[in-house]
């Protein structure tokens, strides 16, 4: 067994070597998710494999097997030895990494924060590509549940782990929406829990939510993770039709639920064209075509044109896309 | 070249790594027409020697995996994302010789990193801080000792448990969070440097030759062998042996602490997954450096060489772009495979 | 002291009496902080909570009455899990039953190669399956190319297992995670290969000056437990509604080995019962149901995991001593 993978491993690694000899001149760009076997992972992988073959440049992903803050270190060292251009990160930490990103840099590669920012910590990355406006996703979420539930009644936040910063943020700006908006005054949030993005977790919690707010109306879930849980509990529950279940996730895991009736609505942005647009940017900025400064523009085939906002950051998207059962066959991640 | 192999550690080692065979081959001299097994046989059939050749052959076959894997600076920059286990492997070794087992090292590093992170937050001096990270880790290795010596629980069941129980606890004590904002001095320690070195690893070999030294040269050393072979007949030559085990236990608890610190000093950053599932690295370093697994027989010297080949491994793997399935593959078939060869190993020198 | 932990011994002894009475006690202390606990939605979540386990627990506890231990259960179910997923994917013609079949044989394929390892060379099961834990989860990327079996692939029929139910309203997946409790009760109280197991486990060296075959009945033990867990895998599906390489079953042996093991089943071998493993399970899925109903962090999940784990082997160990003293004076009377 030993052998037989060393030996796969040495052709993979001459085929390798010929490719990057053969692609000398062109940008070398490595993407690394958070971890491998995430389905939502598979689309931005997808997005940059067709970016760079557009674009042109040579496109490779690793993956650590768990989701942890060190296991992507060992891959971004790797990849700096091997001299990439353009190392594109989903980063699992947003502090345990700075000092392994600095050092990369330090040998001239360019560090992409993409789909997550390292909040707070900015200065250790070159730019991050991050799917949409994130501060339109708490009051787009609160309209969506709040439309469903006919804005009246008790709802609850099921989200992914209590330090995820993104959700933290999504979660805060939810609570804001719904004080100030006169809109939701008669929508109360009885409950934010965490599932730990596990399957297990995520659906005991979801039970929990059920038996303990007997009058709940609806739930949201920003993660991929925890909207599957909740969506199959108030299935296998029977309360679809008392329960509303929205949230972020992705079509592939929610297709059941739109198709029987169990969620009507829920949203997520595009992963592929997060991966697309690094792509292109990475090109454009290595070439010298556009600078990598707040304000220079690019034009995306099939996005327009983007725009560098402050500190780096760009959005793939203005607003979130809302998936429902009208819409929901014409994608597929 | 110089860091890796300098010659004079290694020496001191070896010396070290005698013990045991002279161990072994004091009943057979005993046999009064068996042939004395020729030089050669006994270096070469030797756990270490095997470990030895696997280096060598995991050191070209990753050069020949890729073109950017031969540079010393980048294997010991990789190599210092592993020093904290090798260092607890160190011990480890120790506690396995003597015939007895801790799978809760990872969580221990998790829970005394995390103790150092939360008192240092609070607003206390970092010494202070460390002080307290040190005396977190005693304590946690004192309560395997109570249940292991003290109850005469099996201590592999027993460390499953405290693997549990520790990681809890400081996922009870730091939650979600990372902690970090530790002063510059403390972090970074991967990036400083003695003579093109990295202190981890020099750490790690200091580490290696004081606790080589210990094993092979000091009588509670040559104690944990005879523990290890034989407890009933070592409780009956008069050695202390519940006193040698607890003070292994608490060891442990020290030098998982420390790896801990080191931890956290090279991610400037805490959280209570640090080390998740390090246990098994650490048990695959004593193993594949050809420490038997019923206690008796080891040396400091196998694993000091294991941990670098578990170094050349991953990292050859890693900037191959091999996928990661594979390594788990790989090193679960090593940790198999190399408890095999040694079982073989000893039983054929045992005959 | 030594009357105290005999007191404690005889308590005990009855492991069963003592689980039941821990679980009633719970109920009540719960119920009176929550009475939202004291629900037949709180019993079906319970129920819900427990099939995985309690079909694994079946198998990991025969293991640990032989004496030994199956670390790599989780890595089994995650595989049999996402073969099982796979083949409905692929092949969407194929039965359900075939799909359990299969997930059951490769999950026994698995064990027995466990069983193999540790037989061929004498080695200790902890490190085999320590090390076959890694081996496996990594076939799990390999053969699923490291992606996700989605919902819509999983047959509905499947799924509706854990959601409609033959009789008093007990789901399927419950009744059939007793079902396999009652058929391991029947195969290790009333067959002779079953009693084995004990003998071999109470006693290794001494198995084989009784007429047991060690190794047959060893390889036996490793294979139901994996065939158990691929029966688990298959389970997965049907609970959770997808099977992803990289989460499912991670870290499912620990559950599985602290209800064994509260159950009273002696990591010393040669002891325990389906009933006190039963027991086991319920006790551990219903602190884990009303852990986020009484508003406790989750956070102290797995420190209250490890501690359940410390207390029972203590209880575990003051019953051998208790049971030893019993013997002794039963002796020195004659």
């Amino acid at each position: 067994m030993l052998r037989k993978s060393l030996i796969a491993g040495l052709i993979a690694g001459t085929a390798l070597m010929a490719t990057t000899a053969l692609a000398a001149d062109k940008t070398s760009i490595v993407y690394i998710p958070k971890n491998t076997g995430n389905p939502y992972f598979d689309s931005l992988v997808q997005g940059f494999v067709d970016g760079c073959e557009k674009a042109g440049c040579t496109f490779t992903t690793a993956a650590p097997a768990t989701a942890e803050a060190t296991s992507q270190i060992p891959f971004i060292t790797a990849q700096t030895q091997r001299g990439v251009n353009v190392i594109a990160i989903s980063p699992n930490s947003p502090d345990a990494l700075d000092q392994v990103f600095d050092r990369a840099r330090a040998k001239g590669t360019l560090v992409f924060a993409v789909n997550g920012d390292i909040t707070g910590n900015t200065q250790h990355r070159d730019a991050a590509i991050l799917p949409v406006d994130f501060t339109k996703t708490g009051p787009g979420q609160v309209e969506l549940v709040g439309s469903m539930i006919g804005y009246e009644g008790e709802i609850a936040i099921l989200s992914a782990t209590t330090d995820a910063p993104d959700q933290n943020a999504w979660i805060k700006d939810m609570v804001a929406t719904l004080k100030s908006n006169p809109k939701y005054a008669k929508m109360t949030l009885v409950a934010t829990v965490y599932g730990d993005d596990e399957p297990q977790k995520s659906t005991t919690v979801a039970e929990a939510l059920l038996s303990k707010y007997p009058n709940l109306k609806g739930i949201i879930a920003p993660t991929t993770v925890g909207i599957a849980a909740a969506a199959q509990v108030v299935q296998s529950a029977g309360k679809a039709k008392t329960v509303h279940v929205t949230g972020l996730g992705t079509p592939n895991q929610m297709r059941p639920f739109i198709k029987d009736g169990t969620v009507s609505a829920f949203q997520l942005w595009s992963p592929y064209n997060e991966g697309l647009l690094s792509a292109y940017f990475a090109v454009a900025v290595k070439e010298g075509k556009i600078k990598n400064e707040p304000g220079a523009t690019l034009d995306v085939p099939g996005l327009g044109k983007v725009t560098v906002g402050p500190d780096h950051v760009i959005n793939t998207q203005a607003e979130l896309t809302t998936f429902n059962a009208a819409n929901i066959d014409k994608f597929n991640f | 070249m110089t860091p890796v192999g300098s010659p004079k550690p290694v020496d001191a080692l070896d010396s070290a790594g005698q013990q045991p065979t002279a161990t072994v081959s004091a009943p057979q001299s005993g046999r009064e027409f068996a042939p004395a097994r020729p030089i050669w046989q006994v270096l070469l059939i030797r756990p270490e020697t095997v470990t030895l050749a696997l280096l060598i052959g995991a050191i070209i076959v990753g050069s020949q995996l890729s073109r950017f894997f031969l540079d010393i600076s980048y294997i010991l920059e990789s190599s210092t994302l592993y020093s904290e286990y090798s260092i607890v492997a160190l011990m480890l070794t120790l506690v396995i010789i003597s015939g007895e087992i801790d799978l809760s090292p990872a969580s221990m590093m998790a829970l005394s990193a995390c103790v150092f992170a939360s008192v240092f937050q609070a607003g206390a001096p970092i010494w202070l801080a460390i002080l307290a990270s040190f005396a977190c880790g005693l304590a946690m290795g004192a309560f395997n000792a109570i249940l292991v010596i003290g109850f005469r629980l099996p201590s592999i069941i027993v460390t499953i448990g405290t693997l549990t129980l520790y990681r809890g606890l400081a996922q009870v004590l730091a939650g979600d969070r990372s902690i970090s904002h530790f002063p510059d001095w403390f972090v970074g320690i991967d990036y400083r440097e003695i003579l093109d070195v990295p202190v981890p690893v020099i750490l790690f070999t200091v580490a290696a030759i004081i606790v080589g030294l210990f094993l092979g040269m000091t009588i509670p050393g040559r104690q944990i062998y005879q523990i290890g072979t034989n407890e009933i007949a070592a409780r009956h030559a008069g050695i202390r042996v519940q006193r040698i085990k607890a003070g292994l236990f608490v060891g442990m608890g020290l030098v998982a602490s420390l790896a801990g610190l080191i931890t956290a000093s090279r991610l400037a950053s805490v959280r209570y997954d640090m080390a998740t599932g390090g246990e098994l690295q650490m048990v695959l370093m004593v193993m594949l450096g050809g420490t038997y697994i019923f206690g008796g027989r080891g040396t400091i010297l196998g694993t000091f060489l294991a941990s670098w080949l578990l170094v050349i491994i991953a990292t050859g793997m890693t900037v191959a772009n091999i996928v990661v399935t594979s390594q788990l593959i790989v090193m679960g078939v090593l940790l198999i495979t190399s408890i095999i060869a040694t079982n073989a190993i000893y039983a054929r020198s045992q005959r | 002291m030594m009357r105290l932990t005999a007191g404690i011994g005889a308590l005990m002894r009855h492991r069963e009496a003592g689980n039941f009475v821990m679980i009633v006690l719970l109920a009540i202390v719960v119920g009176l902080i929550q009475p939202r606990f004291l629900t037949l939605e709180t019993l079906r979540n319970v129920m819900l909570a427990i099939p995985l386990i309690l079909i694994a627990a079946m198998g990991q506890m025969m293991v640990i009455i032989a004496r030994h231990v199956d670390l790599s259960m989780g890595s089994i179910l995650g595989f049999s899990a996402i073969v099982a997923g796979m083949m409905f994917r692929d092949m969407p013609d194929v039965p359900i039953l075939i799909g359990v079949l299969v997930a059951i044989l490769v999950g026994a394929g698995l064990g027995f190669l466990n069983g193999a390892i540790v037989t061929l060379f004498g080695l200790p099961s902890i490190i085999v399956t320590l090390g076959t834990l890694s081996l496996y989860r990594g076939f799990v990327f390999l053969i699923s190319n490291s992606r996700q079996v989605d919902p819509q692939f999983i047959p509905r029929a499947l799924i509706q297992m854990s959601q409609t139910s033959p009789i008093l309203g007990i789901p399927w997946l419950v009744i059939i995670a007793f079902l396999t409790a009652l058929a391991s009760y029947l195969f290790l109280d009333h067959m002779r290969l079953g009693r084995q197991i004990y003998a071999l486990g109470s006693n290794p060296s001494a198995a084989p000056l009784r007429g047991i075959r060690v190794v047959p009945v060893t390889l036996l033990v490793f294979t139901l437990s994996g065939a158990l867990a691929g029966l688990a895998g298959v389970m997965y599906a049907a609970r959770f509604g997808y099977v992803n390489p990289g989460i499912t079953g991670v870290g499912f042996e620990f559950t599985v080995i602290a209800s064994v093991v509260i159950g009273g089943v002696s990591i010393n071998g040669g002891v325990g019962t389906v009933l006190g493993t039963i027991l086991g399970v319920i006790l551990l899925g219903m602190v884990n149901v009303a852990l986020p109903l009484l508003g406790v962090s989750e956070f102290w999940q797995s420190a209250i995991l490890g501690a359940v784990i410390i207390v029972a082997l203590l209880i575990d160990r003051s019953v051998r001593i208790s049971g030893q003293q019993a013997l002794a004076a039963e002796r020195s009377a004659r």
